[in-house]
C-alpha cells in the first residue's frame, strides 16, 4: 500500500504546488506508517523531491506528444496506481489536475473527493474537510470506496521539508483510447498563473479604463503576482475573462490577495475567500470589501499604487 | 444530432449560505434557485446548435419537484423537451449512475455538463461520465465548432488553452466563454407559453451506490475587522505584510 501524489511540472521543472502534493503526501504518508509515491511527466530534474519526502518516483516521457493529455495521463496513472496498490491518490487543484481526478476515479474504482484544505481527520474510511458553495462554506466528506482521489486545494497546507531517498523509475506512456487530440497549446505569456501564484494583484472597475492596467501590472511584476481582475471588467471586455476571478470566474486561493478598485461584490469574495491575506485599496471607504479584508486603505488607486509599487522596489 | 444538457439547480450567486439540522442539510429557506451558470453556457450553445444543425436539445436535472421551475426556464430558453430524474442527489458519481442508465435508452451525440455547479464545485460528473462511458471528455470547454462528425474545440486551463480536435460522441465541460455573458437567451413570452406545452418527463431511478457521503458543514469563522492604513503610510502596509501576516 502506499500514497501516490500526482506531480506537475513546467518545461521539466517541478511546480511549487507538487512539492506542496509532496509535502502533504508525506504528512499523511508517515501519519498511516506508508510509503509516499509520486507520479510526473517529463520531468528533468527530480532531485528536489529527495527534500520533500518522497521515496519514489515514477518519471514516465511522453516522447512527441509534449501536450498534457487527460485520457493517456490517466491511463497511465491508472496502471501505476494498480501496481503500487496506492490508497490515497492526491492531484492538484490546478485545471489539469481536475481534470484528471474525476477521469481517475472512474477508471480506478475510488472515490473522488475534490477542493481538499486539510489532512483527513480520520482514515479507514478516509474523512476530509473541502471547501463548497465556492469558498462560502466548508463540508467534511467521508469516502465510502476503499481507494480515494483527493484534489488539494492550492496553498492550502503549504511546503514541509523532510529528507528522503529518491527512488526513480521510468514508466511507459499508455496509448489512447478515446478520440480527443491536442492540437497545439497557446499559453497567453509566460506569466505566473493564478492558480500557481503566491501572490495575486486584482484591478476592478475603479481603475476606470484597460489602459490604466500598468498599475496593475507593475505592481503585480514587482511582487511576482498574478494579474486577475472583476467580473464588470472582464465583461466590458478590459481584460480577458481568463482573468476573471469569483464564482463564475476562476477561484483564487493564494497567500496574498491585493484587490485595487474592487468593490467586492459577494460573488467576487466567494471566488478569493481562500486566500490567506486580503489587502483592499479604494477610495470609498463603504466598499463591501473593507469587510471582508485584512488591511485596507481608504484612498486613490491613481495615487496608492505607484507609490508602492516603488517602495517596494527599492526594498529588494 | 441530439445534444444533452445537465442542468444542476443552485443557489443565486447573491444567497447567504445557511445550514440547519446541526449544519448537516444546507437551508433552502428564502433561497432563490438559478440554472447553474456554467450550464446556462452550455444551454446557450446548444440552442446555436439547434438554430445552424437542427440539433435536439434535451434538458435532465436530477432532483426533486422543486428544480421543475428551473427545467420550465430552460424549455423557454428554446429546449425541446425536459427530463426529470425524481430524487434528491447526495454525490456526483450518483448522478453519474442516473445519467449512464439514461443514456443507455436514448442516444445523445453531444453530452454537455458545466465544467462545475456553483454550489458543491465537484466538477466531476462530466468526467465521470464520459469516461464510464468510454468517450472523450473535454473540460474548461471554451469553442466549439461541428462539422460532420469532427470537432474542433478549445480547453481553457491556468495560464493558456489548447486547441483540440475530437469525434462525436463526446461530453464536454461548459463554461463562459462557449458563448459569453451577452449572448444567454432571456426568454420571451412565446418561449415561456410554449414551454408550458414541451414535454417534461419524470423518470424514477433505481436504488445506485455512492461513493461519498457528506456529514457535516460549516461556515468560515468570522474574520476580524480590517485593519486600517493610511493612504499616506505605505511603508506601514509594506511591514505589516513583511512581518505581520509575512506574505511577501
Amino acid at each position: 500500500m502506499t500514497i501516490l501524489v500526482v506531480i506537475e511540472s513546467e518545461l521539466g521543472k517541478i511546480k511549487k504546488s507538487g512539492l506542496e502534493l509532496a509535502s502533504y503526501g508525506r504528512k499523511i504518508a508517515d501519519d498511516k506508517g506508508l510509503k509516499l509515491t509520486a507520479v510526473g511527466f517529463n520531468i528533468e530534474d527530480s532531485s528536489v523531491l529527495n527534500k520533500y519526502g518522497v521515496d519514489k518516483l515514477y518519471n514516465v516521457e511522453t516522447g512527441e506528444d509534449i501536450f498534457f493529455d487527460v485520457d493517456r495521463y490517466s491511463e497511465t496513472i491508472t496502471k501505476i496506481i494498480k501496481e503500487e496498490n496506492a490508497i490515497l491518490i492526491v492531484v492538484s487543484s490546478s485545471a489539469d489536475g481536475r481534470y484528471l481526478g474525476p477521469v481517475l476515479s472512474i477508471k480506478t474504482q475510488s472515490a473522488y473527493i475534490p477542493n481538499v484544505v486539510e489532512v483527513p481527520s480520520q482514515y479507514e474510511p478516509i474523512q476530509v474537510k473541502c471547501s463548497c458553495f465556492t469558498n462560502k462554506a466548508f463540508k467534511t466528506s467521508k469516502s465510502l470506496k476503499n481507494r480515494t482521489i483527493i484534489s488539494l486545494l492550492s496553498n492550502s497546507f503549504g511546503l514541509n521539508e523532510k529528507a528522503s531517498s529518491l527512488e526513480l523509475i521510468n514508466h511507459n506512456y499508455e496509448n489512447r483510447t478515446v478520440n480527443l487530440k491536442v492540437d497545439s497549446v497557446d499559453k497567453v505569456s509566460d506569466k505566473v498563473s493564478i492558480a500557481d501564484a503566491q501572490i495575486v494583484v486584482s484591478g476592478g472597475r475603479g481603475l476606470k479604463g484597460p489602459e490604466n492596467w500598468y498599475l496593475i501590472e507593475d505592481l503585480a511584476e514587482v511582487l511576482g503576482a498574478a494579474t486577475a481582475c472583476s467580473k464588470p471588467v472582464s465583461d466590458m471586455g478590459w481584460r480577458p475573462h481568463s482573468e476573471h476571478v469569483g464564482q463564475t470566474g476562476k477561484p483564487v486561493a493564494s497567500n496574498l490577495y491585493i484587490a485595487v478598485g474592487v468593490s467586492g461584490a459577494i460573488q467576487h469574495l466567494a471566488g478569493i475567500n481562500s486566500s490567506k491575506i486580503k489587502v483592499v485599496i479604494n477610495n470609498d471607504p463603504e466598499a463591501p470589501f473593507f469587510k471582508a479584508a485584512d488591511y485596507g486603505i481608504v484612498g486613490d488607486a491613481f495615487d496608492v499604487i505607484p507609490k508602492l509599487t516603488e517602495k517596494l522596489k527599492m526594498r529588494k | 444530432m441530439n445534444i444533452l444538457v445537465c442542468i444542476s439547480s443552485v443557489p443565486d450567486t447573491t444567497s447567504k449560505i445557511n445550514f440547519k439540522n446541526d449544519n448537516t442539510i444546507f437551508e433552502t429557506e428564502g433561497v432563490q434557485f438559478i440554472i447553474n451558470p456554467n450550464d446556462e453556457f452550455g444551454l446557450t450553445r446548444a440552442i446555436w446548435l439547434q438554430q445552424s444543425h437542427g440539433a435536439n436539445v434535451t434538458v435532465v436535472s436530477v432532483g426533486d419537484s422543486s428544480c421543475e421551475p428551473i427545467l420550465r426556464k430552460c424549455l423557454a430558453i428554446g429546449a425541446d423537451q425536459a427530463i426529470r430524474i425524481d430524487t434528491i442527489p447526495k454525490d456526483g458519481f450518483q448522478v453519474v449512475a442516473y445519467l449512464t442508465s439514461l443514456l443507455e435508452i436514448n442516444k445523445y451525440d453531444l453530452i454537455i455538463t458545466g465544467r462545475e455547479s456553483i454550489d458543491y464545485n465537484g466538477g466531476m460528473v462530466g468526467g465521470m461520465l464520459a469516461t464510464k462511458l468510454k468517450i472523450p471528455y473535454l473540460s474548461n470547454c471554451i469553442y466549439l465548432d461541428i462539422k460532420d462528425d469532427n470537432l474542433k474545440l478549445e480547453r481553457e486551463f491556468d495560464g493558456g488553452k489548447e486547441k483540440v480536435s475530437a469525434s462525436l460522441p463526446i461530453v464536454i465541460g461548459s463554461q463562459k466563454g462557449l458563448v459569453e455573458e451577452k449572448d444567454l437567451i432571456i426568454p420571451n413570452m412565446r418561449g415561456i407559453m410554449q414551454a408550458r406545452q414541451k414535454p417534461l418527463e419524470v423518470l424514477s431511478p433505481e436504488q445506485v451506490e455512492l461513493s461519498t457521503q457528506d456529514l457535516s458543514f460549516e461556515k468560515p469563522s468570522e474574520k476580524g475587522p480590517v485593519r486600517l492604513v493610511d493612504a499616506e503610510n505605505i511603508d506601514e502596509l509594506i511591514d505589516l505584510l513583511e512581518n505581520e501576516a509575512k506574505v511577501i
